[in-house]
């Protein structure tokens, strides 16, 4: 069971954000322990990854704020996400298509040489590392990502954010384009790293799999909370009514 | 890629080039430029390639090859720059007025040896100023770089105009002068000497990079394939200094050297010209641009954010403060280029530069510059540069009309650039 009495890895308090007249998120607040896994919910549209770009730096909230181990953060861009141990794995996965794996790996924190210059050399070995360890069947570490499939690039921006020991990770729909193989090995390296005290934000359209992996489930529609519940306190069915209804399941609706 | 309709000969010519890692791209424009040369060369009965000529071609190419290698950087983060022709004219007025006006009126007069360096150092600071403002307008105002440059191409052209009162400004300084091309030249013994010392530099990048995928235990060319690749470049690098060395100084004007030291020229005397000093400068700048370009974060982060703006960015890359440097260092490049082309004319003209944006961002495309960002090389701009001029100088010697020429030259632009996209098509090159 996740210890839930200390201070919270991160909350997100009251936040909200709007792109013209579109509500994107509206008042939303989540918390996050340590060696935790919440998953976010929701249609598309919901709200899920603009919720959690205002963690990661990408977008800056309307109102709210965000606090990190008890204290107010000030993320202003990603390199302030960054200082904060904050990785993200984007559902974009923000690669650039024209570098290889490596240097996208490493991409804003190159390794260098004691001249300053970047050791391409290094920065390939330490990726054959990681890759080794999510992706066996991972060959192209000379061609730019362009070349990649799918899941492949999707692996490259997984590596990226496990490499630099992050101590929150946002995934935003990490395994939308992986194999049940590669799939698998995602659920594995999450419950690794819940194990090493991270805490985790997962975003994920799969209730079972959110279910299987997740401590606690929040569920968004049309910018609003509908709620956070234990995932052993609910079936899917309730899952799925919340995302699609709006409604916390009756038992629950204290 | 397998090619079931392969020839077994062409699929092992397909091995060699593989084995060797060579940037068939690059191997294509290499053999667009002989094409050209010979071409010309039969048309002109031999005179296209004798010393003389090559060696002229080789310093009218050096100011626009500098400023194509900025170009480089500000197409791959997906901008452009229309102002580079009259920055060059901004940089070049100031360095001829600060030689010829501001420094005497602060009392160091015409020969002092100060000239030179100070005036040199007006003009790329001049150039920095002005990239580095146009880049703020651009990455951190948010307008677009061809409206902000092409404002600068009308704003700096008229701004070398005020400062000039739109006069020739001359002669310039001698030590200045010396950049120019012919006017300054190493020597026969000073080229070999730097040739040779190009030859090492090349075999140790060469083997240091294997080196170090071996030390991580990465796959390696075999050692014959390395071999073969320096002497390539060892060929490559002594032969151009051959050439230059075999250009040799008309007789009257070593006659004229000798009597001016007060000796008589000893009798069969020759002496070659060399490597031009604006040559070494452009090396440099190659060199030092790769460098940027391949092993710094600043050329990773160029890159990156041209290939995908929004990820640069979400990965902590600040590509505001990336696109004043960006067009800082085209400043900088103008500055220099500005040094050249005004050393070789011996003075500033009012029209300097005039046209050199559109010859500068040809040599970078038909160098392999895409305009859709993330992707080119250095050593592409200048062959795009040489091939140009190349191009140019040809259908002068040709005695082809002015407006052919041009027209000539607009076609071969949109040709190489149709070439370059069925070549990418084809082979699934990025
Ligand atoms: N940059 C933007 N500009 C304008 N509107 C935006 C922007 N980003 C998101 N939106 C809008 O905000 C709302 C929430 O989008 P968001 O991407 O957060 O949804 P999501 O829950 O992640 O959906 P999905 O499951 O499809 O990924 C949508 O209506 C979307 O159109
Ligand atoms: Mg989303």
């Amino acid at each position: 069971m996740i210890d839930r009495s200390g201070t919270p890895l991160v909350e997100l308090r009251d936040i909200s954000i709007a792109f013209g007249g579109v509500k994107a998120v509206d008042h939303v607040s989540v918390d996050l322990y340590p060696g935790e896994v919440v998953g976010l919910l929701g249609h598309n549209g919901a709200g899920k990854s603009t919720l959690i770009k205002c963690l990661s730096g990408a977008y800056r909230q309307d109102t709210g704020d965000v606090f990190v181990n008890g204290e107010k953060a000030n993320i202003a861009n990603p390199r302030d996400a960054r200082d904060y141990n904050i990785e993200t794995i984007y559902q974009t996965l923000a690669l650039a298509d024209n570098l290889d794996a490596a240097s996208n790996l490493f991409l804003g924190r190159e390794l260098t040489t004691s001249f300053g210059f970047v050791d391409d050399a290094a920065m390939e070995a330490e990726t054959r590392k990681i890759m080794g360890r999510l992706n066996p069947n991972f060959r192209k570490f000379g061609s730019p990502v362009k070349a990649l499939s799918g899941g492949q690039r999707q692996s490259v921006a997984i590596a990226r954010a496990v490499y630099f020991q992050a101590k929150i990770l946002i995934m935003d729909e990490p395994t939308a384009a992986l194999g049940p193989q590669e799939t698998q090995m995602v659920a594995e390296l999450i419950q690794e790293l819940k194990k090493d005290g991270l805490g985790i934000f997962l975003i994920d359209h799969d209730v079972h799999q959110v279910k299987e992996l997740c401590d606690r489930a929040a569920v968004m529609k049309n910018g609003e909370l509908v709620g956070v519940v234990d995932v052993d306190d609910v079936t899917t069915d309730d899952l799925l009514a919340m995302i699609i209804a709006g409604k916390r399941p009756e038992h629950l609706a204290a | 890629m397998a090619d079931a309709s392969a020839s077994p000969a062409s699929s092992q010519r397909k091995n060699i080039l593989k084995t060797m890692e060579i940037d068939t791209r690059l191997l294509g424009m290499v053999g667009a430029f002989i094409v050209v040369c010979v071409m010309f060369n039969l048309l002109t009965d031999g005179r296209f390639l004798t010393p003389r000529n090559i060696f002229n071609l080789t310093i009218q190419t050096v100011s626009v090859a500098i400023m194509a290698t900025g170009m480089v950087f500000v197409i791959v983060t997906r901008h452009i720059d229309l102002s580079v022709g009259s920055l060059l004219a901004t940089c070049s007025a100031m360095m001829a007025m600060t030689q010829t006006s501001f420094l005497p009126a602060m009392g160091v007069d015409f020969g002092n040896p100060l000239i030179a360096p100070v005036a040199i150092i007006v003009g790329i600071v001049t150039g920095a100023v002005i990239g580095a403002f146009q880049g703020w307008l651009i990455g951190y105002l948010a307008i677009p770089a061809f409206i902000v440059t092409l404002g600068g191409l009308l704003v700096w052209r008229n701004v070398a105009w005020y400062l000039t009162n739109g006069q020739t400004i001359g002669p310039l300084d001698e030590t200045f002068q010396l950049l120019g091309g012919i006017g300054g030249t190493l020597g026969t013994t000073g080229s070999w000497i730097v040739g040779v010392l190009g030859v090492i530099a090349a075999c140790v990048a060469i083997w240091s990079a294997r080196h170090a995928r071996i030390h991580h235990e990465f796959p390696v060319k075999p050692v014959w394939a390395e071999g073969l690749l320096m002497v390539v470049a060892a060929a490559l690098i002594l032969g151009f200094v051959a050439v230059l060395n075999a250009y040799e100084v008309p007789a009257r004007v070593l006659e004229r050297q000798f009597e001016a030291s007060g000796q008589v020229m000893p009798e069969g005397y020759v002496q070659g010209y060399g490597v031009p000093y604006s040559v070494l400068l452009l090396i440099a700048v190659a060199v030092v641009m790769t460098m940027i370009a391949r092993k710094t974060r600043l050329g990773r982060y160029i890159f990156a954010t041209g290939g995908n703006p929004d990820a640069a960015e979400l990965s902590g890359i600040n590509t505001r403060l990336l696109t004043v440097k960006v067009f800082a260092i085209m400043g900088v490049l103008c500055g220099l280029a500005g040094l050249v082309a005004s050393a070789r004319l011996s003075f500033h003209s009012n029209d300097i530069g005039t046209l050199d944006e559109l010859r500068v961002i040809a040599a970078a495309v038909i160098g392999g510059t895409a305009l859709a960002g993330g992707l080119g090389t250095i050593y592409g701009a200048i062959l795009g540069a040489l091939i140009m001029q190349s191009l140019q100088s040809g259908m002068a010697m040709v005695g082809v009309d002015a407006p052919f020429q041009n027209i000539v030259v607009g076609a071969v632009l949109v040709l190489a650039v149709l070439v370059d996209i069925l070549y990418r098509k084809k082979t699934g090159a990025n």
